[in-house]
């Protein structure tokens, strides 16, 4: 496929990772802030190709990982009220709450179906005008004009059974929290290239020059990936601290304005609270007040979200900081699988604990190297 | 209108659709019609036998090979075939990939009450075309109506009976340090065809399974001789789950090479698309295919031959046993795990 | 976070500036995407989808200079994929 393939490319990728090789003078730390980065590193053996030459740690950018369980409770509170059905991404569903995920309580009786786009729930919605039609809303930047631009067709087009359980995060906010922390050890971002197709990367240039650090705007592909990371190296090694664009055949330092433009009609930022980190402040976007009717919290249900309270063998919130790496929990690959998560980032298929137990288990590492018997 | 109904009003009559009902499932005249009028004419062995309650065989050379299968699929029809075409297929690769020759199948009908005829006479002549195409006979069947809500409208299940032909696949145990894996096909084309249908994605053209006979791909392998060790199609949990399990059978390292695996441009696109990884797809045509590795290339020459299998391709071998039972090498990097899939994949967004 | 991928735009379906549609191809298939977000998007553009919307265009020449710049630096050179067509 066409600017997929290209960027897969093994003799250019291995040949920038020879170069990062060569040119560290010392062993840097820097951070992958998106969880798809995380997958694409570890899928491709990147991290252990640059073992020496670099440290990799893995960031809180995984939007269903640290999605709050109380979240996911009320989301099930929605679903098992009569003619709600609860509409989500496939990646959602298996997320468990604090009792239970999204697919168990369907298997119940629950309404709740997988959608690839919030606007195949309008589109459900539309069609099945005796059901109320929730979206489950999860996701960064990238995502959040998607669900606007559901909320803004639904009302234009006079949908009335459709309504949102807003959950969407704002990545940079958690940027600066790993940075603001006293034992913080990330010297370069990789800035997540999706996030910013819709942000743009100027809006980086406060946080580059306030706490001085490297960030690079980076792709998914392994190419893109090691081109991100030779450029955070260069800038250290050069002891610069620039905002710098390396997926620019996306990125634009605006953004895309129109996307932006949509999500500022329908959310404003606040203050939410992510699983395994804590209280983010401006972590999160909600409804604007003009657009509350769209609310299915208010529309559905009353009350304050209870409180759920994380397991104390799960270290996530060092994990999703990049204080730890997963196998130092105790817990990992024994207690906290993927198949019964304790902790957000074992949750998804997406966060770093359920990616180094899919590439990455411990054990790998003293595998004898086989000699190749096949050609 | 011209049958013995037609003392009802005919507009209305025309307008109503012709539907299963509880009485067609207990026994009395409405279940003899049902056999009569849709079952029995389209399998010739049933007619011509009396309705008994067992079908007495002819005997048969060789040691006799037994396989069972249900068979649940939504949607009921999908691009590439149907629940009855996937009843009957699926029973017969299972005999063929085990190296027997199918002979006869046995067809269970669990109807829902309200599950319209008409679907119910498209249905059995899917089955009945791909068992001729098969050369098999259905010798046996059943047929059970439940109340609405039991059952997803249609659950199938058959049991074939073969004949083995000596000497048969050795067995995933028998696989060795250096053999070959081949597939027959792309693969994923099934469990693709089928999300696309099910998820009403649009996608265009839409993805069309891969369901279908591999008796002639088994027997190409036969004819050019190949030391065959075992063979599967890879249906539920795609190559990953029948990797995973002949790893544990044959106590090897599998090592697939992803770049060598054929995957055809619209289950790549989906594939893409959704997140999901074409090894853990479902396909219900397609085998994995262990062999000798002096015998690897006639394998896939062999195969190429079939129609069906024009991309069949090596993708990996075995090794003797690291740390990890199955291992995926990319074009970059080390190699990774390629662990057991656990549940059906899912479209994600992330 | 953000699986996106790239498509080529084949042909619109909706150019309202809320319920803007059209075709877009990836590998063998087609799929009708929302393009609210790239009103000024032709046919022929390939354009970054995620979950179900155009999130961008692709700029074409920001990709071929950094393919030219691996080309310069590596030994190896990563090909141009071909256009798919359906």
């Amino acid at each position: 496929m066409k600017y997929l393939d290209e960027f897969r490319h093994p003799g250019a990728t291995e040949s920038l990772l020879e170069s990062i090789r060569r040119r560290v003078t010392k062993r840097w730390t820097i951070m992958e802030v998106c969880g798809g980065q995380t997958h694409g590193l570890l899928r491709y053996g990147i991290d252990e190709a640059l073992a020496d030459a670099v440290e990799l740690i893995h960031g809180p950018g995984c939007p269903v990982c640290v999605t709050g369980a109380e979240v996911i409770d009320r989301a099930i509170e929605l679903a098992s009220i009569p003619n709600v059905l609860v509409t989500t991404f496939g990646d959602m569903l298996r997320v468990p709450g604090s009792r239970e995920s999204l697919a168990s309580a369907r298997a119940a009786g629950a309404l709740v179906r997988m959608v690839y786009s919030p606007l195949d729930a309008v589109a459900l919605a539309e069609k099945h005008p005796e059901l109320e039609v929730v979206f489950f809303a999860v996701g960064f930047e990238t995502t959040a004009p998607a669900t606007a631009l559901a909320v803004l067709q639904a009302k234009r087009r006079g949908i009335e059974n459709f309504s949102l359980l807003v959950a969407h995060v704002r990545v940079q906010p958690a940027m600066e929290a790993i940075l603001c922390a006293p034992e913080n050890r990330v010297q370069a971002f990789l800035a997540a290239g999706h996030v910013c197709t819709v942000v743009g990367c100027e809006s980086y240039e406060d946080l580059c020059r306030r706490y001085e650090v490297p960030i690079v705007v980076t792709g998914f592909e392994p190419t893109d990936l090691a081109t991100g990371i030779a450029a955070c190296v260069e800038q250290l090694e050069t002891s610069r601290h620039e905002v710098e664009n390396r997926y620019d055949r996306v990125v634009q330092a605006e953004g895309n304005l129109r996307a932006r433009q949509f999500v500022e009609d329908v959310f404003e930022a606040c203050d939410r609270t992510w699983r395994g980190l804590g209280a983010m402040p401006l972590g999160g976007l909600r409804l604007r007040e003009s657009w509350r009717d769209y609310d299915a919290e208010r529309r559905f249900t009353a009350g304050a979200l209870p409180q759920v309270v994380s397991s104390c063998r799960c270290r996530s919130g060092e994990v999703l900081s990049g204080r730890i790496k997963p196998p130092e929990c105790a817990a990992f690959g024994g207690e906290c699988r993927p198949e019964h998560p304790l902790g957000a980032p074992m949750v998804s298929g997406e966060g770093a604990c359920a990616a180094y137990f899919q590439y990455h288990r411990p054990e790998l590492r003293c595998e004898p190297r086989a000699v190749e018997g096949n050609a | 209108m011209n049958d013995s109904s037609s003392w009802a009003c005919p507009v209305k009559h025309a307008a109503e659709p012709q539907r299963v009902s509880l009485a067609h499932g207990e026994g009395g005249s409405s279940m003899r019609r049902l056999l009569e009028e849709h079952i029995l004419p389209r399998f010739d062995r049933l007619s011509s036998l009396p309705l008994d309650d067992a079908a007495v065989l002819p005997q048969i050379d060789g040691r006799p090979v037994l396989t069972t299968d249900a068979f649940v699929v939504s949607p009921l029809f999908f691009p590439g075939g149907d629940i009855g075409t996937l009843s009957v297929y699926g029973t017969v690769n299972d005999l063929a990939v085990r190296g027997a020759e199918p002979l006869w199948l046995t067809l269970s009908l669990i109807l829902e009450e309200g599950f319209s005829l008409q679907l119910l006479d498209r249905v059995l002549e899917s089955v009945a075309e791909a068992a001729r195409r098969c050369r098999v006979s259905v010798v046996a069947g059943d047929t059970k109506v439940v109340p609405r809500g039991a059952v997803d409208r249609l659950f199938v299940s058959t049991t074939g009976l073969g004949r083995l032909i000596e000497p048969g696949p050795s067995g995933s145990a028998t696989i060795e340090v250096g053999d070959v894996l081949l597939v027959s096909g792309p693969i994923g084309r099934h469990g693709i065809a089928i999300l696309a249908a099910r998820e009403e994605m649009a996608f265009e053209p839409p993805p069309e399974s891969d369901c279908g006979p591999l008796i002639e791909a088994v027997a190409a392998l036969r004819t050019a001789g190949v030391r065959v060790r075992a063979m599967r199609d890879a249906t539920r949990g795609g190559v990953t789950a029948v990797m995973h399990e002949w790893a544990r059978d044959c106590g090897g390292t599998l090592v697939i090479e992803e770049e060598r695996v054929p995957i055809s441009s619209d289950v790549r696109g989906v594939c893409e698309l959704l997140g999901l990884d074409p090894l853990n797809v479902a396909n219900e045509g397609t085998m994995v295919v262990a062999v000798h590795p002096d015998d690897a290339e006639s394998a896939r020459s062999a195969l190429q031959c079939v129609s069906v299998c024009a991309r069949a391709a090596r993708i990996g071998f075995v090794r003797a046993r690291g740390l990890l039972p199955v291992v995926v090498k990319r074009g970059i990097g080390s190699e990774r795990p390629l662990l057991e899939p656990s549940g059906a994949p899912l479209p994600r967004i992330c | 976070m953000c699986l996106a991928v790239p498509g080529r735009l084949e042909e619109w379906t909706d150019r309202d500036p809320l319920l803007a549609r059209g075709w877009v191809v990836f590998g063998g298939v087609r799929h009708e995407c929302h393009l609210a977000c790239v009103p000024e998007a032709e046919v022929g553009d390939y354009v970054l989808v995620h979950a179900g919307i155009a999130l961008n265009r692709i700029d074409i020449v920001a990709a071929e200079k950094l393919l030219r710049e691996l080309r310069d630096a590596g030994e190896e050179s990563p090909p141009s994929a071909e256009d798919e067509m359906l």
